[in-house]
């Protein structure tokens, strides 16, 4: 890409309609998104159950046609151009992509035959990626006998069969173990350090998209609330909890004036102090000599990184996991899988 | 060219799976083989009175059964898309450059080639149990039976694509399929029938393909049925290959 972007949308909406004649209803599962993400960046797209976050995924992906707006992907726009942005893009659904009763390596040469590919090519590319996606000695196994950690590395094998640029997982490691989740966030990683793919991934855990991405999005009611580094939400949003245990009683009061002087929110209880100081970091070092010099003893110091979820809660008064609760997904219609999403136009 | 190379690969997957099932092929072919087998032996002493220009009841039957086969088996293609639908597979291909109707043309050939094998066995039953017809009229009363069958898998697969729920498909395709079946005169003539009956099968149009398939087997090429007979099959083929490219090539299917 020439000017570095490989995603930049404005205003992508997508409206649903529900119901039907008189009581049909317009949903505006997205209303009107913004977004760039530039070459090579891993960017993760945060928000609750039905936020959007798939329907905006699907409509850059060129699986659903926006109801308004534009999206260039790759320098491509999804709706006239979405043969060449499907050339240049790899998605990993959250519902898989491999049929459980075939075996894992024809599965990946049929698509990456589907992309152009010859069946030499796509073989030796299919088992270049088994090992480095720790799948070697899976290639005649059927995705029904695989852990569910192994079914998702087999869907990002699908998904870069093609060598693309750009990469797509949709929630990429919902329902699988801690341990195989560990395993596929090195995996993520790698794609970036080891290929320099941009890596565009929706999640609904906080820990994720502050372990794996350099820029987060988050999304509510259909709309981009906040987009930054998980660093700067969690500076600007609330600040670092510094909790400071003071060694003697007489000096409460010293320490809490000291903190007073970076925090203008100070508790304290029995010899505990504590405060909100934006970039703790940075201001930490200052205050342990300025209570060093005012004799100040200190039996603990703890910094508390602000989580995501305080940062949800400070964007839209709702913490993430009650607003996954009163979500009402438009995706959720009758006899289709939540995840799909039909739009009636 | 691009659009045969991936109709191919979407057609070699779908074989593969299927041959490592050879099972469902003939369990596809059982239905119209109990038939043939349990119930021709009682239409023997029927068959001469039944007008229909043969006296052998293999002869009459067969052809019938055909076209059965060629409905039944195909309506259940639908069934497997919606299983590969649900584990994210047609999605998976959907973001693939492919054309989307050489994902559902790939899919009909699987179909039928697997109707081909089913209708030789049949015949080939046929014939062992004392069926004697034209090699031409075998010849072409199979094609019209690939016509009806590809009609029926893009039919089922359009309604596969847009219902995504076996518990719809599978009460709409019976609805369908039992007055189909009734008024097609597929085990016994039409003709043979009250006037009220015939002329309701009038609208029938399987009926025209059944008695086409069946003139051309004993000989009759050059009756008024097998004009109607091959243009209902040309006709549904085509309506229906354009529902199921419609669902196909429609955005978010």
């Amino acid at each position: 890409m020439s000017n570095g972007k490989m995603i930049e949308a404005r205003g992508l909406t997508q409206t649903f309609h529900t119901g039907r004649g008189k009581k049909q209803t317009a949903v505006h599962a997205v209303a009107g998104v913004d977004l760039d993400v530039a070459e090579g960046e891993v960017v993760g797209f945060l928000g609750p159950n039905g936020a959007g976050k798939t329907t905006t995924l699907r409509m850059l992906v060129t699986l659903l046609r926006p109801t308004a707006g534009t999206a260039t992907v790759a320098g491509y726009d999804v709706v006239r151009e979405s043969v060449q942005v499907r050339r240049s893009i790899g998605y990993c659904s959250q519902v898989g992509s491999t049929f459980s009763g075939a075996y894992a390596g024809d599965e990946v040469v049929d698509h990456g035959m589907l992309y152009g590919m010859s069946r030499t090519e796509a073989v030796a590319k299919g088992h270049e990626l088994f090992d480095r996606l720790q799948l070697d000695g899976l290639w005649r196994r059927m995705p029904k006998n695989m852990s569910g950690g192994q079914k998702r590395r087999l869907d990002i094998a699908m998904g870069l069969i093609h060598s693309p640029s750009l990469v797509f997982l949709d929630e990429p490691t919902t329902g699988l173990d801690p341990q195989a989740r560990a395993n596929l966030w090195e995996h993520i990683r790698d794609l970036r350090a080891q290929q320099g793919m941009t890596v565009f991934l929706t999640t609904h855990y906080l820990d994720e998209a502050d372990a794996l991405a350099d820029r987060i999005l988050i999304i509510d009611k259909g709309t981009i609330v906040a987009s930054d580094t998980a660093d700067n939400l969690k500076a600007n949003v609330s600040g670092d909890l510094v909790d400071l245990e003071v060694a003697g009683d007489e000096q409460v009061a010293v320490a809490r004036d000291k903190l007073a002087s970076i925090s203008d929110s100070v508790e304290v209880e029995g010899h505990h102090v504590r405060g909100r100081v934006a970039r703790a970091g940075k201001a930490v070092p200052g205050l342990l000599r300025d209570l060093d010099a005012a004799g100040v003893a200190l039996d603990s110091i703890e910094v508390i990184r602000p989580s995501l979820d305080d940062v949800f809660l400070t964007l839209t008064g709702r913490s993430l996991r009650d607003a996954d609760e009163t979500a009402t997904p438009p995706e959720a219609e009758p006899g289709q899988p939540a995840y799909d999403t039909t739009p009636t136009a | 060219m691009t659009f045969l190379r991936e109709t191919s690969v979407v057609f070699r997957r779908q074989i593969r799976m299927n041959l490592r099932n050879p099972a469902w092929v003939l369990i596809g072919v059982m239905q119209p083989v109990l038939y043939l087998v349990l119930f021709g032996p009682l239409l023997e002493p029927l068959v001469d009175q039944f007008g229909t220009g043969t006296d052998n009841a293999y002869t009459f039957l067969v052809p019938g059964l055909l076209v059965q086969l060629g409905m039944f088996g195909a309506f259940f293609a639908g069934f497997s898309l919606i299983g590969e639908w649900r584990e994210g597979v047609i999605e998976a291909e959907r973001v693939t450059p492919a054309n989307r109707s050489a994902l559902l043309v790939g899919r009909l050939a699987r179909d039928l080639l697997q109707l081909l094998v089913q209708a030789l066995i049949l015949v080939g039953l046929g014939y062992v149990m004392g069926l004697r017809g034209s090699v031409g009229g075998v010849v072409l009363g199979i094609a019209i039976t690939l016509l009806v069958g590809g009609a029926c898998a893009a039919a089922s697969n359009a309604l596969a694509l847009t219902t995504k729920s076996e518990d719809v498909m599978a009460p709409v395709i019976n609805v369908v399929m039992m007055p189909v079946l009734l008024l097609s005169g597929i085990l016994l003539p039409m003709t043979i029938g009250a006037d009220w009956l015939k002329r309701i099968s009038d609208f029938m149009p399987f009926r025209y393909i059944v008695d086409a398939v069946r003139d051309v087997f004993a000989g009759d090429f050059g009756g008024g049925s097998v004009v109607w007979g091959t243009g209902w099959a040309v006709v549904l083929f085509a309506l229906a290959m354009w529902w199921g490219t419609s669902v196909f090539r429609k955005e978010n299917a």
